[in-house]
């Protein structure tokens, strides 16, 4: 009879194991619309409440997902034919782009869309809205400003001469956990040889590999870790902590624009498509670079050559990087360098 | 009429143009189907090879690791696949026996048609997600220590690039010939037009023209088509303009001719009535008889002449001897009443003398000749027929010593009675003579002979048949 019960909880509830982080209502119309992302509510929550505004008919469920969890369950809707959510915002743009390629996703063309580079914006079924870099945070009361890494090649120096230092102290997500994690590993594996040192040099430190943004930037900000690699730096500037310093490593700085995607089969899709004409329209955008989420890369602002920019395209390519042996290769190179968050 | 006119123009011009257009357009058909073949196999052909690029950097991403084949992905297969940037991509790595290796969703997999045996690659369609796609097929061959067998990669991508690449091929071809399709049409239209001006300047011409202005059109500047048409209108006007001359003649040589006479016979009959002497009414009554008979022969001359213009004009020509036309004359009775007591003789051979004319024409002209001879000439008179070289002669010759040289000068002109006003003659006979000869292409030949005075019609002579 327990048993049974069980049994019944697991066929009821939507997709078993898998579940949103958090959930937050904006707008009280008559129509719902739920929106999945990876964004969190608190650094979102401006936007979605002036396009709650816009759109007084909309009731938006907004639903906090982690990466893995939301591909998942997108995936499920898309090939078990489930009603899917009217708007999926992610980070883990691989995700989105295998998303797309298995033709889970609508179609939009607007004069916003249009005018995307070509990078961000593959078959009008995908969408890049933010501009965010993967950045090096260091706790600045810790670690003084001229022993701050401003490269991974600084990076690995500092690992080698002072092991003492960093040893446990550094931080960055765990691949196999997070989706954004593992994209932004995966594109340091494409980029440039410094990455095997890197793993070298993360695994002599003992380096943490965790889960989440938040929950490292937090880490820095306490003081638990001196420094965290490859973490996004919206997060850094939404949490509006002045103990955590940010440096876009100088010999590439990944940048990464969320992927905005309308599922096959949304029963809003036009609300759909007009919350992503808003997201990339100008009103939208200042409100998303407030929220940190959008940072204008230009060499001026950022004292960044454009050499040094890497921005993440959205196209086929990506699939490489959810190839099961691929990713397979991946992992068993990276948990050999990293020992879990929280054990010693 | 006008209307007509237009309308006939207009639709030549239409058929003309009409026809132009519908070769160029079966053309630019035959060409667009062609260049659509082309450009399909083109763009099919490239994309191909971007295909079995990506499929030949996976299949050589392989290796065998500890007894098992496992695949590095290369992002250099995917930036290769991209070259197609819409197009989603399909790839599945299997093993000996199809066991799965990696592929972009183990769950889903595209079943590959049986491959023959010795193919290296083989290309097929099939669908992507509900989209139609092309795939490649790849296997490569392992014989290591600890795995042997074949490993087969497939590598598919929807044909949105494709489609785009045909459709932008087609373009790129098929505007400029648009363009140059539109320019032959419009040079057509012209030429069409410009070769179609000197029938409306003709057309125009005509209907411009006197209802009996018959004078022939000038057609130096025509096209020779145009000439040809010209030429047989131009041919009929001037039979009809004969035509209507030989009936203008007729009526003012017939009012010329008969004034006189009829006003003579009025004067003998006003006489006649007058007279009081039995005797002298008798006289008058012979005069009037006389006149009256005169003019009977007259009016008799002017029907055949009128009769002969026509004939000549209209009458078939057909092959004729001479001598039976010199006998049927001869036949006639009619120097029984002209010349009763003057003895007449026929001289004709034993070969026959052919030409090709009227035979009734004929007649009348030897009939004119014979009775001018016995009416002015002295007896006896003969008639005859004989071939001369290539030529044919009709004679009437009498044994006087014929008209005055200044006479000969004026006979056959139509009007000819001021030198000798007498009233059986009337210069019409000979005029009709002359017209037969101009009308068959030969001459009228007057002339002393050996013996006397001699009239012939020389006319050409009909090549003999066999």
């Amino acid at each position: 009879m327990k048993r049974l019960i069980i049994l019944l909880a697991l066929l009821l509830a939507p997709v078993p194991g898998a579940a949103q982080e958090a959930t937050a209502q904006f707008g009280a119309g008559e129509t719902p619309f739920l929106i999945r992302s990876t964004t969190d509510i608190g650094i979102i929550r401006p936007v979605m409440e002036r396009f709650a505004a816009l759109s007084p008919e909309l009731a938006i469920r907004y639903e906090q997902w982690g990466s893995n969890d939301l591909f998942e369950i997108s995936r499920a809707d898309c090939q078990e034919g489930r009603p899917p959510a009217d708007a999926v915002l992610s980070s883990a743009v691989q995700q989105m782009v295998w998303l797309v390629n298995a033709a889970c996703a609508a179609p939009h063309r607007s004069e916003a869309t249009a005018a995307l580079p070509a990078s961000r914006r593959w078959r009008d079924e995908l969408w890049g809205v933010t501009t965010e870099p993967a950045v090096i945070a260091y706790n600045a009361e810790l670690l003084d400003a001229e022993d701050v890494p401003r490269s991974r090649f600084a990076l690995l120096d500092a690992l080698r001469e002072r092991p003492g230092t960093f040893r446990g102290r550094i931080a960055t997500y765990d691949i196999a956990e997070s989706g954004l994690g593992y994209l932004f590993a995966y594109s340091d594996s494409l980029e440039a040889t410094t990455f095997g040192a890197l793993l070298e040099g993360f695994s002599r430190v003992d380096a943490v590999a965790t889960c989440c943004s938040a929950e490292i930037i937090s880490g820095v900000a306490e003081g638990r870790y001196l420094i965290a690699y490859n973490v996004l730096g919206s997060y850094v500037a939404s949490a509006g902590t002045p103990k955590v310093g940010v440096v876009l490593p100088e010999d590439y700085t990944l940048v990464l624009s969320r992927g905005y995607m309308i599922p096959r089969g949304a029963a809003q899709a036009g609300a759909s498509a007009r919350l992503l004409d808003f997201l990339l329209g100008a009103e939208a955008q200042s409100l998303l670079a407030s929220a940190g989420l959008v940072i204008d890369m230009d060499a001026e602002e950022t004292g960044l050559p454009s050499s040094a920019r890497r921005f993440i395209p959205l196209s086929p390519v990506l699939l490489v990087a959810r190839d099961p042996n691929r990713r397979a290769l991946m992992l068993q190179v990276w948990s050999e360098s990293f020992r879990p968050a929280g054990t010693p | 009429m006008t209307d007509g006119r237009g309308r006939a123009g207009l639709s030549l011009t239409a058929r003309v143009l009409g026809t132009v257009l519908v070769i160029l357009l079966v053309g630019g058909l035959l060409v667009a189907g062609s260049i659509w073949w082309n450009t399909r196999a083109a763009a099919r052909q490239s994309y191909d090879r971007i295909l079995f690029g990506a499929a030949s950097d996976i299949a050589a991403a392989i290796r065998i690791q500890q007894g098992t084949p496992l695949v590095d992905l290369p992002v250099s297969a995917f930036e290769l696949l991209a070259q197609a940037p819409d197009d989603r991509v399909y790839y599945a790595v299997t093993g000996p026996g199809g066991a799965l290796i990696t592929a972009l969703d183990p769950a889903h997999t595209v079943p590959a048609p049986d491959q023959p045996a010795s193919a290296g690659a083989t290309f097929f369609t099939g669908t992507l997600s509900g989209e139609e796609a092309r795939f490649v097929r790849l296997s490569r061959s392992f014989a290591e220590r600890d795995f042997s067998g074949a490993v087969e990669v497939v590598v598919g991508q929807t044909l949105r690039a494709r489609n785009a690449m045909t459709t932008d091929l087609m373009l790129d071809a098929l505007l400029p010939m648009a363009a140059a399709g539109l320019l032959l049409t419009l040079l057509a239209a012209l030429v069409v037009r410009s070769a179609l001006r000197p029938l409306d300047a003709l057309v125009a011409d005509l209907s411009r023209r006197d209802p009996y202005d018959l004078t022939p059109m000038p057609a130096e500047a025509l096209p020779r088509e145009l000439g040809v048409m010209l030429g047989a209108v131009n041919r009929f006007m001037g039979r009809l303009d004969g035509q209507v001359e030989a009936m203008r003649t007729l009526i003012s040589d017939t009012a010329h001719q008969l004034r006189t006479p009829v006003a003579a016979i009025q004067v003998h009959g006003e006489s006649a009535a007058e007279e009081q002497s039995e005797e002298a009414r008798e006289r008058a009554l012979a005069r009037l008889l006389a006149r009256t008979r005169s003019l009977r022969t007259l009016l008799d001359q002017l029907l055949s002449r009128a009769l002969v213009v026509h004939r000549t004009d209209s009458a078939p020509r057909t092959p004729v001897d001479l001598r039976e036309v010199a006998l049927e004359v001869m036949e006639r009775d009619d120097q029984s009443v002209l010349r009763p007591e003057a003895e007449l003789r026929l001289r004709i051979g034993d070969a026959p003398v052919m030409v090709r004319a009227d035979a009734f024409s004929l007649q009348e002209a030897a009939h004119n000749l014979l009775n001018n001879a016995l009416r002015h000439g002295q007896a006896p008179v003969s008639i005859g027929a004989e071939q001369r070289g290539r030529e044919a002669v009709l004679w009437v010759e009498d044994s006087g010593p014929g008209p005055a040289p200044e006479v000969i000068a004026h006979l056959g002109e139509r009007f000819n009675r001021s030198a000798d006003s007498r009233e059986q003659g009337s210069g019409v006979g000979l005029s009709i003579v002359a017209k037969v000869a101009s009308a068959f292409g030969g001459r009228v030949e007057m002339g002393a002979s050996e013996t006397g005075f001699r009239a012939a019609l020389v006319l050409p002579a009909e090549e003999e048949h066999p």
